[in-house]
């Protein structure tokens, strides 16, 4: 009899437990670490002072992979949580799961169809709908500058990449590395994207990466961008392949590199390191990519409640698009706020250039999503993609093969 | 229990503890097995079949997913890398491993203390000698660093940043964690011969050589295959071995099956690709060791 017992015991537990009480909000994250996990406490405070519980619900472990498997048997066994960091195109692909709440009644009170660039906004919702809510927007095509290092060489800050290949030779024959590169499939992926902005435009960008156009993929374009990113891959170090991208910052920081491309999370290195922007290293657009932006945004997901009402849910959501938070979150974090007309006084000069250049190019249409960031590709294709781009910087396949399969890739399902 | 056993049929305590007590016993086990294992295998068979991609979806698709997965580049090249990291593993584990036992055999000092050291890397995790080894093979760290320092100018050893070797970095690596494990397996096997055949060999004039040639390798036969077998598995499902030294790279020239599957299972959405490959694995698996098992069973069996 007693086992039984127990059985029945920790099955109304569990049943319980799946019927939570209403006001508590659970959310799966995976920012663990300091700064980020200061910006969640932030959160929960927050929370709290509206009444609501908190529940944490953070997986450990790279850029959510293993988050992703626990939330996928949570929702498969019918319990998920209140809201799940999920960004870019897994938003669409949730969506069609037919799991996701709508925060349209939030949305449209706090009018964040004017708040947020369309772009931006179009990432978040599902057929029309608010599904989920942004937190940050990061820019990709950065350039990470060490102009101590340029200086000793004799060199300028490229805008082009004909002078980046100069001022790359330059540095070189002064003794130092060019480019401090970690070679992985997703730094060789930012590498590539970057290029492939600064070579064809942002108009060619969307057609090709993003609508995924045959016509525009197969284009005489896209080889002289394979052929650029062949001659940026003459000017990285041998011992760059399995390099994480920090320790490619850091010898940007240390003075051995002169340059590195890489989203803005690299800040935080410099910062760590008690550098100054301005003087101690520059961030610039990369080569030919300055009117244009391509952006990382990190995004929670909500999911539809059995038997509960929506308040914490959209009490949730109004939070983390809160002027206060969004500023706290992302002067942690990097970032800057995604909100269109935020004050940035606070905030240092990379993230003021950052947030007038996304400004301007949500004007001038430059603004775009970043595919090596999960932001515009289904993942399938993108990991096809960053399978092309990874096995071109390590063998001598030529920009006319590597076309052809990108072509393939983007058929990938 | 005698008594009870001789008594009425119906409830006896004695049957109880020598017929049901057993199977009772060993229930729980075989039903774990059988779902845990055998029906997961199904599972995974059954979703190999599907357009699964992010979340399983159980309509019959045909053998779509296979067609995607013959047509990847990629998984040949995995495919490709496992055999050479496959059979160089086992056979150099095995060729370290049994010349550190014969060495180890002949009755030398400090015998025991030397055993512990060989055998310690068994004892890390492949992610530790993945890492260690990262940092080792690395040009501008390790071995190419050190003989810089040391004048050697002119060194080159870059296998893990090249392509085209980077593969047998991991075997190198693989081989410094397992060949210790091997060597205990052989040792003890060699401490299991009966010495009284080497003698009669000595009598008869063989020189020591002869002796490990003729007598002590092959009477090792069970030895080799508990070895083979054991490394074979290792073979196939290392995975944190190679995501902590190469990470897959330099682009994919180290990818191994059970990296494909893992990537296109959990992270690119591509649940039914991952499902075929996991199949395949599987299959691959068993045409190795099934011919191998059957035929040393067999003979086991004739004695």
């Amino acid at each position: 009899m007693k086992p039984r017992r127990l059985t029945l015991a920790l099955a109304a537990a569990c049943a319980f437990s799946l019927n939570a009480v209403a006001g508590e909000v659970e959310v799966l994250h995976w920012w663990t670490s300091g700064g980020e996990a200061k910006s969640v406490a932030e959160l929960k405070k927050m929370m709290s002072a509206k009444g609501h519980t908190w529940k944490d619900f953070a997986v450990a472990g790279g850029a959510g992979d293993n988050a992703m498997t626990v939330l996928k048997t949570r929702v498969v066994s019918g319990n998920p949580p209140t809201a799940a960091q999920v960004k870019g195109p897994a938003i669409q692909e949730w969506g069609g799961e037919g799991v996701l709440a709508w925060l349209d009644p939030v949305a449209n009170a706090e009018k964040w169809d004017s708040l947020l660039p369309p772009v931006v906004a179009n990432v978040m919702k599902y057929k029309g709908h608010y599904v989920a809510v942004p937190v940050n927007v990061h820019r990709v095509n950065w350039m990470w500058v060490n102009p101590e290092v340029f200086k000793k060489a004799g060199a300028k800050v490229p805008t082009t990449w004909a002078e980046f290949d100069e001022a790359a030779t330059k540095i070189e024959k002064a003794g130092f590395i060019a480019v401090a590169h970690g070679g992985q499939p997703w730094q060789d992926a930012t590498v590539f994207e970057s290029v492939a902005l600064g070579v064809g435009g942002a108009d060619y960008f969307k057609k090709a990466f993003i609508q995924l156009d045959p016509k525009a993929i197969d284009s005489p374009t896209t080889i002289k961008a394979f052929d650029t990113l062949r001659m940026v891959r003459k000017h990285i170090d041998k011992d760059a392949p399995g390099r994480d991208w920090n320790l490619a910052t850091a010898m940007v920081i240390n003075g051995k590199a002169a340059m590195q491309f890489m989203g803005d999370w690299a800040k935080g290195e410099f910062a760590a390191a008690g550098k100054k922007p301005g003087t101690d290293y520059l961030c610039v657009a990369a080569p030919g990519t300055d009117k244009a932006y391509t952006f990382n945004i990190d995004s929670f997901i909500v999911f539809a409640q059995k038997n509960k009402d929506q308040k914490a849910t959209n009490d949730f959501a109004s939070t983390v698009m809160s002027p206060a938070f969004q500023e706290v979150f992302n002067q942690n974090k990097g970032s800057i706020p995604v909100r269109l007309g935020h004050d940035m006084s606070k905030f240092d000069d990379c993230a003021k250039k950052s947030a007038a250049d996304f400004v301007a190019s949500n004007k001038s249409g430059g603004l775009v999503p970043s595919f090596a960031h999960q932001m515009a590709m289904p993942p399938a294709v993108q990991g096809a993609t960053q399978d092309v781009i990874a096995s071109f910087m390590n063998s001598n396949m030529t920009s006319q093969e590597a076309v052809k399969k990108l072509l393939a890739a983007a058929k990938a399902k | 229990m005698t008594a009870a056993r001789q008594g009425a049929p119906g409830f006896s305590l004695g049957r109880f503890a020598d017929v049901i007590l057993p199977k009772l016993v060993i229930t729980p086990t075989v039903i774990a097995c059988l779902v845990g294992f055998y029906g997961f295998i199904g599972w995974t068979a059954w979703l190999s079949f599907t357009e699964s991609r992010m979340l399983p979806k159980y309509e019959w698709a045909g053998l779509v997913q296979y067609q995607a997965l013959f047509a990847n580049e990629r998984w040949w090249a995995s495919m490709q890398n496992l055999a050479v990291f496959g059979l160089l593993f086992i056979f150099v584990s095995l060729a370290v491993g049994l010349i550190m036992a014969v060495l180890l055999d002949q009755k030398i000092r400090f015998e025991g203390a030397l055993r512990t050291i060989y055998l310690y890397p068994m004892a890390l995790s492949f992610i530790v000698t993945g890492t260690a080894w990262k940092w080792i093979l690395n040009p501008g760290l390790g071995i190419e660093k050190l003989a810089h320092d040391w004048g050697f100018s002119g060194f080159v050893f870059d296998w893990i940043v090249n392509p085209d070797y980077a593969i047998y970095t991991v075997v190198i690596a693989g081989v410094w964690q397992s060949s210790g494990f091997v060597m205990a397996l052989f040792l003890a096997g060699l401490r299991g011969i009966d010495d009284s055949i080497i003698k009669a060999a000595q009598v008869d004039g063989a020189s020591l050589p002869t002796i490990y040639a003729r007598i002590i390798v092959p009477s090792l036969r069970p030895v080799f295959l508990s070895a083979f077998m054991i490394l074979a598995h290792i073979a196939v499902k290392s995975f944190d071995l190679v995501m902590a030294l190469t990470g897959g790279g330099p682009g994919f020239a180290t990818d191994l099956p059970s990296i494909f599957m893992y990537q296109h299972s959990f992270t690119r959405g591509q649940l039914g690709l991952g499902a075929a490959s996991a199949m395949m694995m599987l299959f691959t698996a068993c045409a190795v060791v099934m011919p191998f098992l059957y035929s040393e069973l067999r003979r086991e069996r004739r004695g």
